[in-house]
């Protein structure tokens, strides 16, 4: 009786979403995308999807062990981690390649910090500038089987119209992961009605991108060049399933609003006058490192302090 | 003699500048972008700190206290200018890879340490072979870590590439081991689609382009310290005495000469002993021969 009388410290409310859980949805939700992405591509694709999958969880399994400490792949965040990072690599990427990156996402960004939520980095995207830098001529490559012709960014960096309906639906060349507008919306639409992520983020970032493309990208208010650029790259991906890693994006509201319009307006940048076609894994990854200052920036005033008397 | 085996082991292992020390940073991350490179940093670092320690041990009786610190500069900037203008005249393209961190040696912060905290307070050979072996030691690590960055960004050892030892590159040296067990012109279309898989894997064997871009030095820093300190660890866990694997350096630098390791460095019954390379005396000792007779 004494046990079931004696209150217990806080917190008191338990809710059902566990580590577990809510990375087993974010995979769930980028099964269209990753399905699309293999439909695309072909069955290169997919095996470049399980081999990079498959060593992002052995190499944190096994880093577990050499630590002698409780392994943590239960906890399905590698698999996160090795399948964004694939959805992010170019169809005909080499396979020792993409696995390097695995072991470096979680080993380096991932485990050496302290784990899943010490990382101050996004694994997958870290992983992703690490072989950019690394193997540039192969990260850039995107020709395969179907499509030939650049991709629909470096086509419009070049000054080449194109077909916004195809980058919708993704009948394009680019990453495994990242051509389709319509796959990766409905996977983002399932983890808002589920309330694994909210539109805080992403939304500033996809508006702040949009009004900054409108100032400053030389078209004016033009529908369609927005909306290329929009659907175009790896932009959709990002803000959806990047931008909203719980441990990498600030825990503030407001430092929330200030992320999704710094992220949206370093990818205009980065598109705009860059020398690459592409610009949102470098903007997330800097947005990530500026967490700390935003947060401080943005800490909300404990109750009965700094008042005018204060 | 005993004394100077002693700062060359203490150099090289004990108190490694850059291992355990992490002095130096500057030139370590910046120039080991090859073994080569790492090379001839490493030895033109080590001249210049011998000779400096040699030169502020000689003088360390006359250069007075409260500017002792401008006077050690100017000795130093000397033999790096000396240094630079030989590395200019005989090992041109050594003195153009290396560029303005020649110059940085002056401000290199092991040689003013050493100055600091040896030279100024011991005599000639003994400063003279603590020069050597910190630089030694300097030479050792940023080798080491040029070596790596080398291999992982460039494919090469010291500038030869596999090609240059086997005569072909190692890519087709895979393939060909590879079509000793998969025909490419197999009837079987298993066979010949592992052979694609595999051999197209192996063609796009590329070097770590990052690994002699700057973020490569610290990775190859952390990684080569972390052993460091992984043996320091089991040596700990063995009941071994760490202390001496780490540095002495107790950081209190105000009473280092009291407490910390340029204390530990003047062991008393070494002084009095016949084994002490005492050169200093050497000036003015009217039958030098039998000092160096004592020496040998």
């Amino acid at each position: 009786m004494k046990e079931k009388m004696e209150v217990s410290s806080n917190p008191h409310i338990r809710s059902k979403d566990s580590t577990d859980n809510i990375m087993l949805s974010v995979v769930i939700a980028l099964m269209p995308a990753t399905l699309f992405g293999v439909w695309n591509f072909g069955w290169y694709a997919a095996l470049l999807i399980v081999v990079t999958v498959f060593t992002a969880v052995l190499s944190e399994h096994i880093f577990c062990k050499i630590c002698k400490k409780p392994s943590t792949v239960r906890d399905m965040s590698a698999v996160v981690t090795g399948l964004l990072l694939a959805l992010n690599l170019p169809p005909h990427f080499p396979l020792w390649m993409a696995s390097l990156g695995a072991v470096f996402a979680i080993v380096v960004v991932k485990m050496l910090f302290g784990g899943l939520g010490q990382n101050f980095m996004n694994p997958a995207l870290g992983a992703r500038c690490f072989l950019m830098i690394s193997f540039a001529r192969y990260m850039t490559d995107f020709t395969c089987d179907a499509y030939t012709q650049a991709t629909p960014l470096t086509a419009m960096k070049a000054g080449q119209s194109v077909n916004v309906l195809d980058m919708v639906i993704g009948r394009t060349g680019g990453t495994i992961g990242e051509t389709s507008m319509i796959a990766i919306v409905l996977g983002a639409c399932f983890l808002i009605a589920l309330g694994v992520i909210d539109l805080k983020i992403p939304g500033l970032y996809l508006a702040s991108f949009a009004v900054f493309l409108t100032v400053f990208g030389g078209h004016g208010f033009d529908v369609s060049f927005i909306s290329a650029h929009l659907a175009g790259g790896g932009l959709m991906l990002g803000a959806f399933f990047m931008a909203t890693d719980y441990a990498t994006r600030p825990i503030t509201k407001n430092g929330q609003y200030i992320y999704g319009i710094l992220l949206g307006v370093l990818t205009g940048i980065f598109r705009l006058y860059g020398p690459g076609a592409e610009g949102v894994s470098y903007a997330i990854i800097i947005g990530n490192l500026l967490v700390p200052l935003i947060e401080k920036i943005s800490l909300p005033k404990a109750f009965g302090k700094g008042g005018e008397n204060a | 003699m005993k004394q100077c085996m002693e700062r060359l082991y203490n150099g090289l292992i004990k108190e490694n500048p850059t291992f355990v020390l992490m002095l130096g940073m500057c030139p370590t991350l910046a120039v080991t972008t090859s073994a080569i490179n790492g090379l001839g940093m490493g030895l033109s670092t080590m001249v210049v700190l011998a000779l400096s320690n040699f030169l502020i041990s000689a003088l360390r009786k006359v250069i007075p206290d409260k500017v002792r610190i401008p006077a050690y500069i100017v000795i130093i900037a000397t033999f790096v200018t000396l240094v630079e203008l030989l590395l200019h005249a005989y090992i041109p393209v050594l003195h153009e890879s290396l560029g303005i961190y020649i110059s940085l040696i002056v401000v290199n912060c092991i040689i003013l340490g050493r100055a600091e905290a040896y030279a100024s307070k011991n005599k000639i050979l003994p400063s003279l072979f603590d020069g050597i072996g910190m630089g030694l030691g300097f030479t050792m690590a940023l080798t080491l870590i040029g070596l790596v960055r080398e291999f992982l960004g460039a494919g090469t050892l010291f500038g030869f590439s596999g090609a240059d030892l086997y005569g072909t590159p190692l890519p087709e040296l895979l393939i060909g081991l590879v079509e000793r067990w998969l025909d490419p012109n197999s009837s079987n279309e298993t066979v010949r689609f592992f052979y694609k898989l595999l051999t197209d894997e192996i063609a796009s064997f590329t070097p770590m382009g990052i690994m002699i871009l700057a973020p490569g030095a610290f990775f190859v820093l952390a990684v080569l310290t972390a052993i460091q300190n992984v043996m320091k660890e089991r040596g700990k866990a063995k009941g071994k005495d760490v202390s001496k694997i780490q540095s002495g350096c107790n950081s209190d630098c105000m009473n280092c000469s009291d407490s910390g390791c340029a204390k530990r460095l003047i062991e008393p019954e070494e002084l009095d002993s016949e084994e002490v390379c005492d050169f200093d005396d050497l000036f003015d000792d009217e039958n030098p021969g039998e000092e160096e007779a004592a020496d040998e």
